[in-house]
Protein backbone atom coordinates (compact mmCIF):
# COMPACT_ATOMS: atom_id res chain seq x y z
CA UNK A 1 0.00 0.00 0.00
CA UNK A 2 1.20 3.32 -1.10
CA UNK A 3 1.04 6.76 0.96
CA UNK A 4 -1.68 9.43 -1.02
CA UNK A 5 -2.29 12.53 -0.90
CA UNK A 6 -4.89 15.00 -1.36
CA UNK A 7 -3.50 17.94 -3.89
CA UNK A 8 -6.46 19.87 -4.94
CA UNK A 9 -9.76 21.02 -2.81
CA UNK A 10 -12.68 22.85 -3.60
CA UNK A 11 -16.12 23.82 -2.19
CA UNK A 12 -19.19 25.87 -3.32
CA UNK A 13 -20.91 28.05 -0.40
CA UNK A 14 -23.51 25.61 1.10
CA UNK A 15 -26.28 27.42 1.87
CA UNK A 16 -30.31 27.53 0.22
CA UNK A 17 -30.06 28.21 -3.43
CA UNK A 18 -33.34 28.25 -4.98
CA UNK A 19 -31.55 28.84 -8.66
CA UNK A 20 -29.05 25.89 -8.49
CA UNK A 21 -29.43 22.17 -9.26
CA UNK A 22 -27.62 19.03 -7.55
CA UNK A 23 -25.49 18.99 -11.03
CA UNK A 24 -24.26 22.47 -11.19
CA UNK A 25 -23.21 22.61 -7.76
CA UNK A 26 -21.04 19.27 -7.82
CA UNK A 27 -19.41 20.66 -11.13
CA UNK A 28 -18.67 23.69 -9.61
CA UNK A 29 -16.78 21.84 -6.70
CA UNK A 30 -15.04 19.76 -8.83
CA UNK A 31 -13.94 22.31 -11.02
CA UNK A 32 -12.71 24.33 -8.55
CA UNK A 33 -10.76 21.38 -7.16
CA UNK A 34 -9.06 20.27 -10.44
CA UNK A 35 -8.43 23.90 -11.24
CA UNK A 36 -6.84 23.93 -7.95
CA UNK A 37 -4.68 20.94 -8.29
CA UNK A 38 -4.12 21.76 -11.73
CA UNK A 39 -5.49 18.62 -13.50
CA UNK A 40 -7.74 18.33 -15.91
CA UNK A 41 -10.80 16.39 -16.57
CA UNK A 42 -9.02 14.17 -19.21
CA UNK A 43 -6.20 13.08 -16.54
CA UNK A 44 -8.96 11.65 -13.83
CA UNK A 45 -9.16 7.91 -13.68
CA UNK A 46 -11.60 7.34 -11.77
CA UNK A 47 -14.58 9.52 -10.61
CA UNK A 48 -16.01 8.56 -6.42
CA UNK A 49 -19.18 10.32 -5.65
CA UNK A 50 -21.01 10.69 -1.99
CA UNK A 51 -24.74 11.15 -1.93
CA UNK A 52 -27.14 10.55 0.51
CA UNK A 53 -30.60 11.03 -1.41
CA UNK A 54 -30.18 12.74 -4.73
CA UNK A 55 -33.39 10.37 -6.13
CA UNK A 56 -35.31 11.72 -3.03
CA UNK A 57 -34.67 14.99 -2.70
CA UNK A 58 -34.42 15.61 -6.51
CA UNK A 59 -35.56 12.56 -8.19
CA UNK A 60 -32.74 12.07 -9.99
CA UNK A 61 -30.74 8.54 -10.01
CA UNK A 62 -27.22 7.78 -11.81
CA UNK A 63 -25.39 10.36 -10.51
CA UNK A 64 -22.27 9.99 -10.74
CA UNK A 65 -21.65 9.60 -14.51
CA UNK A 66 -24.14 11.83 -14.57
CA UNK A 67 -22.27 14.42 -12.80
CA UNK A 68 -18.70 13.62 -14.27
CA UNK A 69 -20.46 13.80 -17.83
CA UNK A 70 -21.11 17.41 -17.43
CA UNK A 71 -17.36 17.64 -17.01
CA UNK A 72 -16.39 15.45 -20.31
CA UNK A 73 -15.18 13.00 -17.72
CA UNK A 74 -15.95 9.93 -19.42
CA UNK A 75 -14.63 6.43 -20.35
CA UNK A 76 -13.61 5.71 -16.27
CA UNK A 77 -15.09 4.15 -13.75
CA UNK A 78 -17.72 6.89 -11.73
CA UNK A 79 -19.41 5.61 -8.86
CA UNK A 80 -21.36 6.76 -6.18
CA UNK A 81 -21.63 6.03 -2.55
CA UNK A 82 -24.56 6.24 0.06
CA UNK A 83 -23.68 6.05 3.56
CA UNK A 84 -26.51 8.66 5.20
CA UNK A 85 -24.44 11.30 6.04
CA UNK A 86 -21.16 9.76 5.91
CA UNK A 87 -21.81 8.93 2.27
CA UNK A 88 -18.81 11.35 0.55
CA UNK A 89 -16.44 10.35 3.67
CA UNK A 90 -17.09 6.77 2.60
CA UNK A 91 -16.89 7.87 -0.69
CA UNK A 92 -12.97 9.59 -0.28
CA UNK A 93 -12.53 6.28 2.00
CA UNK A 94 -12.31 3.74 -1.05
CA UNK A 95 -10.89 6.00 -3.18
CA UNK A 96 -7.70 6.79 -1.17
CA UNK A 97 -7.86 2.72 -0.68
CA UNK A 98 -7.98 2.31 -4.59
CA UNK A 99 -5.53 4.98 -5.26
CA UNK A 100 -2.99 3.45 -2.20
CA UNK A 101 -3.53 -0.06 -3.63
CA UNK A 102 -1.91 1.49 -6.84
CA UNK A 103 -5.59 0.95 -9.15
CA UNK A 104 -5.17 4.76 -9.81
CA UNK A 105 -3.02 7.93 -9.52
CA UNK A 106 -5.40 10.56 -10.16
CA UNK A 107 -8.59 10.74 -8.70
CA UNK A 108 -11.38 12.85 -7.92
CA UNK A 109 -13.71 12.58 -5.55
CA UNK A 110 -16.81 15.03 -4.99
CA UNK A 111 -19.63 15.05 -2.28
CA UNK A 112 -23.30 16.74 -3.01
CA UNK A 113 -26.63 17.26 -1.63
CA UNK A 114 -29.46 19.32 -2.83
CA UNK A 115 -32.18 19.36 0.44
CA UNK A 116 -33.85 22.79 0.39
CA UNK A 117 -36.39 22.15 -3.09
CA UNK A 118 -38.35 20.18 -0.30
CA UNK A 119 -40.30 21.32 2.39
CA UNK A 120 -38.91 20.54 6.12
CA UNK A 121 -41.34 17.61 6.65
CA UNK A 122 -40.35 15.90 3.53
CA UNK A 123 -36.63 16.49 4.50
CA UNK A 124 -37.02 15.03 8.15
CA UNK A 125 -39.15 12.24 6.89
CA UNK A 126 -36.39 11.33 4.28
CA UNK A 127 -33.77 12.12 6.58
CA UNK A 128 -35.38 9.11 8.76
CA UNK A 129 -34.88 6.60 6.35
CA UNK A 130 -31.09 6.59 7.37
CA UNK A 131 -32.32 4.82 10.03
CA UNK A 132 -34.37 1.37 10.71
CA UNK A 133 -37.61 2.26 8.44
CA UNK A 134 -38.82 -0.95 10.10
CA UNK A 135 -38.40 0.03 13.78
CA UNK A 136 -37.31 3.46 14.56
CA UNK A 137 -38.49 5.21 11.65
CA UNK A 138 -42.10 3.34 11.72
CA UNK A 139 -42.62 4.91 15.51
CA UNK A 140 -42.07 8.16 14.18
CA UNK A 141 -38.14 8.62 15.05
CA UNK A 142 -36.94 11.77 13.45
CA UNK A 143 -33.11 11.80 13.48
CA UNK A 144 -33.17 14.91 16.00
CA UNK A 145 -34.98 12.95 17.93
CA UNK A 146 -32.61 9.71 18.03
CA UNK A 147 -30.16 12.14 19.00
CA UNK A 148 -32.13 13.74 21.64
CA UNK A 149 -32.18 10.19 23.11
CA UNK A 150 -28.75 9.86 22.89
CA UNK A 151 -28.77 13.08 24.53
CA UNK A 152 -31.01 11.99 27.60
CA UNK A 153 -28.96 9.42 28.08
CA UNK A 154 -25.61 11.28 27.91
CA UNK A 155 -27.38 13.81 30.45
CA UNK A 156 -28.44 11.36 32.96
CA UNK A 157 -25.59 8.78 33.21
CA UNK A 158 -22.62 11.53 33.20
CA UNK A 159 -24.41 14.73 34.06
CA UNK A 160 -24.19 16.77 31.06
CA UNK A 161 -25.52 20.00 30.79
CA UNK A 162 -28.05 22.02 28.51
CA UNK A 163 -25.62 24.54 28.71
CA UNK A 164 -22.78 21.84 27.80
CA UNK A 165 -24.74 21.32 24.63
CA UNK A 166 -25.69 25.21 23.80
CA UNK A 167 -21.77 25.88 24.32
CA UNK A 168 -21.06 23.55 21.21
CA UNK A 169 -23.24 25.80 18.97
CA UNK A 170 -21.97 29.15 20.47
CA UNK A 171 -18.94 28.18 19.73
CA UNK A 172 -19.28 26.81 16.11
CA UNK A 173 -21.52 29.94 14.92
CA UNK A 174 -18.70 32.13 16.09
CA UNK A 175 -16.52 29.92 13.46
CA UNK A 176 -18.64 30.09 10.71
CA UNK A 177 -19.39 33.79 11.25
CA UNK A 178 -16.16 34.19 9.68
CA UNK A 179 -16.26 31.71 7.10
CA UNK A 180 -17.26 33.47 3.72
CA UNK A 181 -18.74 29.95 2.91
CA UNK A 182 -20.86 29.15 5.83
CA UNK A 183 -24.84 28.70 5.40
CA UNK A 184 -25.57 30.74 8.91
CA UNK A 185 -23.35 33.58 9.58
CA UNK A 186 -24.42 34.58 12.51
CA UNK A 187 -22.96 34.64 15.95
CA UNK A 188 -25.22 33.59 18.78
CA UNK A 189 -25.09 33.98 22.26
CA UNK A 190 -25.61 31.55 25.20
CA UNK A 191 -29.33 32.62 26.36
CA UNK A 192 -30.45 32.71 22.58
CA UNK A 193 -28.80 29.46 21.85
CA UNK A 194 -31.11 28.04 25.55
CA UNK A 195 -34.06 29.40 24.46
CA UNK A 196 -34.41 28.19 20.78
CA UNK A 197 -37.93 26.25 19.74
CA UNK A 198 -37.87 22.74 21.00
CA UNK A 199 -37.15 20.80 18.24
CA UNK A 200 -37.03 17.30 19.87
CA UNK A 201 -36.62 17.45 23.86
CA UNK A 202 -33.66 18.56 25.00
CA UNK A 203 -32.53 19.88 21.57
CA UNK A 204 -33.85 22.76 20.34
CA UNK A 205 -33.09 23.89 17.01
CA UNK A 206 -29.85 25.41 18.01
CA UNK A 207 -28.75 22.33 18.68
CA UNK A 208 -29.83 21.03 15.71
CA UNK A 209 -27.27 21.19 12.39
CA UNK A 210 -28.79 23.13 9.04
CA UNK A 211 -30.42 21.89 6.25
CA UNK A 212 -28.49 22.69 3.28
CA UNK A 213 -27.47 22.71 -0.52
CA UNK A 214 -24.11 22.64 -1.20
CA UNK A 215 -21.08 20.33 -3.01
CA UNK A 216 -17.31 19.87 -2.13
CA UNK A 217 -14.11 17.82 -3.83
CA UNK A 218 -11.24 16.77 -3.56
CA UNK A 219 -8.50 15.07 -6.02
CA UNK A 220 -6.16 12.62 -4.30
CA UNK A 221 -2.91 11.20 -6.06
CA UNK A 222 -0.26 9.29 -4.77
CA UNK A 223 2.01 11.14 -2.49
CA UNK A 224 5.38 10.48 -4.81
CA UNK A 225 3.51 12.09 -7.40
CA UNK A 226 2.21 14.87 -5.48
CA UNK A 227 4.85 17.74 -6.49
CA UNK A 228 4.23 17.07 -10.07
CA UNK A 229 1.06 19.01 -9.25
CA UNK A 230 1.06 21.38 -6.06
CA UNK A 231 3.52 21.84 -3.17
CA UNK A 232 0.14 22.57 -1.52
CA UNK A 233 -0.68 18.99 -0.76
CA UNK A 234 -1.24 17.26 2.42
CA UNK A 235 -0.44 13.90 3.17
CA UNK A 236 -3.34 11.68 4.21
CA UNK A 237 -1.26 9.94 7.57
CA UNK A 238 -4.45 7.57 8.47
CA UNK A 239 -7.89 6.71 7.12
CA UNK A 240 -10.30 3.93 8.32
CA UNK A 241 -14.07 3.32 7.74
CA UNK A 242 -16.08 0.88 9.93
CA UNK A 243 -19.58 -0.11 10.85
CA UNK A 244 -22.32 -0.43 13.33
CA UNK A 245 -25.85 -1.45 13.84
CA UNK A 246 -28.38 0.77 12.47
CA UNK A 247 -31.37 1.16 14.54
CA UNK A 248 -30.59 2.46 18.22
CA UNK A 249 -32.49 0.06 19.87
CA UNK A 250 -29.79 -2.48 19.02
CA UNK A 251 -26.65 -1.06 20.32
CA UNK A 252 -25.54 -1.56 23.79
CA UNK A 253 -24.41 1.79 25.12
CA UNK A 254 -26.07 4.72 22.98
CA UNK A 255 -23.60 7.03 24.65
CA UNK A 256 -20.74 6.17 22.52
CA UNK A 257 -20.61 5.66 18.82
CA UNK A 258 -18.98 2.32 18.50
CA UNK A 259 -17.54 2.59 15.27
CA UNK A 260 -16.30 6.12 15.57
CA UNK A 261 -13.94 4.58 18.47
CA UNK A 262 -13.00 1.61 16.22
CA UNK A 263 -12.05 3.95 13.16
CA UNK A 264 -10.08 6.51 15.07
CA UNK A 265 -8.10 3.25 16.87
CA UNK A 266 -7.72 2.00 13.43
CA UNK A 267 -6.78 5.66 11.74
CA UNK A 268 -4.37 6.45 14.83
CA UNK A 269 -2.35 3.67 14.43
CA UNK A 270 -2.40 4.00 10.66
CA UNK A 271 -1.28 7.56 11.24
CA UNK A 272 1.52 6.84 14.60
CA UNK A 273 0.00 9.06 16.32
CA UNK A 274 -2.40 9.57 19.54
CA UNK A 275 -5.14 11.62 20.10
CA UNK A 276 -3.21 14.18 22.32
CA UNK A 277 -0.84 14.85 19.33
CA UNK A 278 -4.13 15.74 16.99
CA UNK A 279 -3.69 19.92 17.26
CA UNK A 280 -7.79 20.49 15.32
CA UNK A 281 -10.22 18.65 14.17
CA UNK A 282 -13.41 19.10 11.99
CA UNK A 283 -16.30 16.35 13.99
CA UNK A 284 -19.55 15.48 12.36
CA UNK A 285 -21.47 18.08 14.95
CA UNK A 286 -24.68 17.24 13.28
CA UNK A 287 -26.32 17.64 16.27
CA UNK A 288 -24.41 19.75 19.33
CA UNK A 289 -24.12 16.11 21.92
CA UNK A 290 -22.81 14.08 18.81
CA UNK A 291 -19.75 16.51 19.02
CA UNK A 292 -19.50 16.44 22.81
CA UNK A 293 -19.58 12.52 22.10
CA UNK A 294 -17.48 12.46 19.48
CA UNK A 295 -14.29 14.24 21.72
CA UNK A 296 -15.03 11.43 23.99
CA UNK A 297 -14.89 8.45 21.40
CA UNK A 298 -11.54 10.17 19.67
CA UNK A 299 -9.95 10.41 22.99
CA UNK A 300 -9.40 13.87 23.11
CA UNK A 301 -11.22 13.59 26.99
CA UNK A 302 -12.74 10.69 28.93
CA UNK A 303 -15.68 9.47 28.69
CA UNK A 304 -18.20 11.54 30.56
CA UNK A 305 -15.90 14.52 29.97
CA UNK A 306 -16.73 16.11 26.61
CA UNK A 307 -19.37 18.48 28.05
CA UNK A 308 -17.54 20.24 30.77
CA UNK A 309 -14.19 19.74 27.83
CA UNK A 310 -17.13 22.15 25.31
CA UNK A 311 -18.40 24.50 27.72
CA UNK A 312 -14.28 25.25 29.10
CA UNK A 313 -13.43 26.64 25.68
CA UNK A 314 -10.69 23.97 25.12
CA UNK A 315 -12.16 23.67 21.26
CA UNK A 316 -12.59 27.64 20.89
CA UNK A 317 -10.56 28.90 17.67
CA UNK A 318 -7.69 29.91 19.95
CA UNK A 319 -8.68 27.34 22.60
CA UNK A 320 -5.96 24.28 22.92
CA UNK A 321 -7.57 22.08 20.76
CA UNK A 322 -9.71 24.23 18.22
CA UNK A 323 -12.77 21.98 16.77
CA UNK A 324 -15.19 23.13 13.71
CA UNK A 325 -13.08 25.97 12.96
CA UNK A 326 -15.08 25.87 9.40
CA UNK A 327 -17.93 26.43 11.78
CA UNK A 328 -19.35 22.71 11.65
CA UNK A 329 -22.12 21.11 10.54
CA UNK A 330 -23.67 23.47 12.80
CA UNK A 331 -23.01 26.71 11.08
CA UNK A 332 -21.37 25.58 7.75
CA UNK A 333 -24.35 23.76 7.06
CA UNK A 334 -24.94 20.02 6.13
CA UNK A 335 -25.47 19.51 2.85
CA UNK A 336 -25.18 15.60 4.00
CA UNK A 337 -23.74 14.12 1.31
CA UNK A 338 -21.27 16.94 0.91
CA UNK A 339 -19.88 17.09 4.69
CA UNK A 340 -17.75 13.85 4.72
CA UNK A 341 -15.40 15.76 1.67
CA UNK A 342 -16.28 18.80 3.04
CA UNK A 343 -14.15 18.45 6.26
CA UNK A 344 -11.51 17.24 4.32
CA UNK A 345 -11.37 20.59 2.29
CA UNK A 346 -12.00 22.77 5.85
CA UNK A 347 -8.95 20.11 7.17
CA UNK A 348 -6.74 21.00 4.47
CA UNK A 349 -7.43 24.91 4.60
CA UNK A 350 -6.11 25.31 8.05
CA UNK A 351 -3.09 22.87 6.84
CA UNK A 352 -1.69 24.93 4.09
CA UNK A 353 -2.79 28.22 6.60
CA UNK A 354 -5.09 29.54 4.16
CA UNK A 355 -7.96 30.18 6.84
CA UNK A 356 -8.03 33.95 7.03
CA UNK A 357 -8.89 35.13 9.88
CA UNK A 358 -9.95 31.50 11.33
CA UNK A 359 -6.44 30.69 11.10
CA UNK A 360 -5.12 28.55 14.49
CA UNK A 361 -1.56 29.03 15.38
CA UNK A 362 -0.88 24.79 15.46
CA UNK A 363 -1.78 23.36 12.01
CA UNK A 364 0.25 20.89 11.30
CA UNK A 365 -1.65 17.76 11.82
CA UNK A 366 -5.64 17.57 11.71
CA UNK A 367 -8.62 15.12 11.98
CA UNK A 368 -11.77 14.72 10.38
CA UNK A 369 -14.73 12.37 11.78
CA UNK A 370 -17.67 11.69 9.73
CA UNK A 371 -20.52 9.73 10.69
CA UNK A 372 -23.48 8.30 9.00
CA UNK A 373 -27.00 8.33 10.62
CA UNK A 374 -27.17 7.02 14.32
CA UNK A 375 -23.40 5.82 14.30
CA UNK A 376 -23.64 3.25 12.10
CA UNK A 377 -20.71 4.14 9.68
CA UNK A 378 -17.69 6.51 10.58
CA UNK A 379 -15.23 7.13 8.82
CA UNK A 380 -12.03 9.02 10.38
CA UNK A 381 -9.20 10.50 8.65
CA UNK A 382 -6.16 12.11 9.74
CA UNK A 383 -4.34 14.65 7.29
CA UNK A 384 -0.76 16.12 8.04
CA UNK A 385 0.50 19.28 6.09
CA UNK A 386 3.18 18.94 3.31
CA UNK B 1 -47.09 -10.30 20.31
CA UNK B 2 -47.03 -8.66 23.80
CA UNK B 3 -43.72 -6.80 24.12
CA UNK B 4 -44.45 -7.15 28.36
CA UNK B 5 -43.13 -4.49 30.58
CA UNK B 6 -40.22 -2.88 31.07
CA UNK B 7 -38.27 0.63 31.84
CA UNK B 8 -37.20 3.48 29.99
CA UNK B 9 -33.86 3.37 28.95
CA UNK B 10 -34.13 6.68 26.92
CA UNK B 11 -36.70 9.32 26.29
CA UNK B 12 -37.53 12.33 23.75
CA UNK B 13 -40.17 14.68 23.05
CA UNK B 14 -40.58 15.43 19.79
CA UNK B 15 -42.09 18.71 18.13
CA UNK B 16 -41.04 18.75 14.85
CA UNK B 17 -42.13 15.54 13.52
CA UNK B 18 -41.51 13.63 10.00
CA UNK B 19 -44.68 14.32 7.36
CA UNK B 20 -46.61 11.32 8.61
CA UNK B 21 -46.41 12.00 11.79
CA UNK B 22 -47.11 15.80 11.61
CA UNK B 23 -50.91 15.47 13.21
CA UNK B 24 -49.34 13.58 16.20
CA UNK B 25 -46.60 16.39 17.36
CA UNK B 26 -45.64 16.64 20.13
CA UNK B 27 -45.18 13.41 20.96
CA UNK B 28 -43.45 11.11 23.39
CA UNK B 29 -40.59 8.09 21.75
CA UNK B 30 -38.84 6.34 24.28
CA UNK B 31 -36.74 3.43 24.13
CA UNK B 32 -37.69 0.50 26.48
CA UNK B 33 -35.38 -1.95 28.19
CA UNK B 34 -38.09 -5.06 28.48
CA UNK B 35 -38.08 -7.13 30.74
CA UNK B 36 -36.79 -10.07 28.14
CA UNK B 37 -33.57 -8.11 27.70
CA UNK B 38 -34.28 -6.62 24.61
CA UNK B 39 -34.70 -3.20 23.32
CA UNK B 40 -37.48 -1.49 21.48
CA UNK B 41 -38.55 1.89 20.26
CA UNK B 42 -42.26 2.60 21.16
CA UNK B 43 -44.21 5.58 21.94
CA UNK B 44 -45.89 6.31 25.36
CA UNK B 45 -49.49 6.55 25.50
CA UNK B 46 -50.99 8.89 28.55
CA UNK B 47 -48.71 10.67 31.35
CA UNK B 48 -45.48 11.38 30.31
CA UNK B 49 -42.05 9.17 31.58
CA UNK B 50 -38.92 9.81 32.17
CA UNK B 51 -35.60 7.35 32.09
CA UNK B 52 -35.66 4.26 35.17
CA UNK B 53 -39.75 4.60 34.79
CA UNK B 54 -41.26 1.11 34.88
CA UNK B 55 -43.87 0.94 31.73
CA UNK B 56 -45.87 -2.02 30.61
CA UNK B 57 -47.12 -2.66 26.88
CA UNK B 58 -50.09 -0.92 25.88
CA UNK B 59 -51.28 -1.62 22.46
CA UNK B 60 -50.20 -1.75 18.94
CA UNK B 61 -51.98 1.32 16.69
CA UNK B 62 -51.15 0.99 13.25
CA UNK B 63 -48.18 -1.36 13.99
CA UNK B 64 -46.61 1.25 16.83
CA UNK B 65 -45.96 -0.37 19.79
CA UNK B 66 -47.51 2.37 22.49
CA UNK B 67 -46.12 1.79 26.44
CA UNK B 68 -48.19 3.31 29.50
CA UNK B 69 -46.35 4.03 32.93
CA UNK B 70 -47.00 0.86 35.54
Amino acid sequence: MRPVAVIGIGKTAFGAFPDRDLRSLAVEACRKGMQDANVTPSQIEAFYLGNFAGPSFVGQNHLAPYIAGAMDITGVPCTRLEAACASSGSAFFHAVSAVSAGLYDLVLVGGVEKMTSQPTPVVTEILAGAGDMLGEGRAGATFPALFAMIARRHMYRYGTTREQLASVAVKNHANGAKNPQAHMRKVITMEQALAGKPIAEPLTVYDCSLISDGAAAVVIAPLERAGEFTSRHAKILGIAQTSDHVALDEKDDITTFQAVKDAARKAYQMAGVTPQDIQFAELHDCFTIAEIVATEDLGFVKKGEGGPYALDGCTCLNGPRPINTSGGLKSKGHPVGATGVGQICDLVVQLRGEAGERQIARHSLGLAQNLGGSGATAVVTILGAA
Amino acid sequence: MNPGSGTIYTETLIYAAPQQFVADAPYQLVIVALDSGKRLTARIAGERVAIGDAVNFAEYRDGIPFFSKA
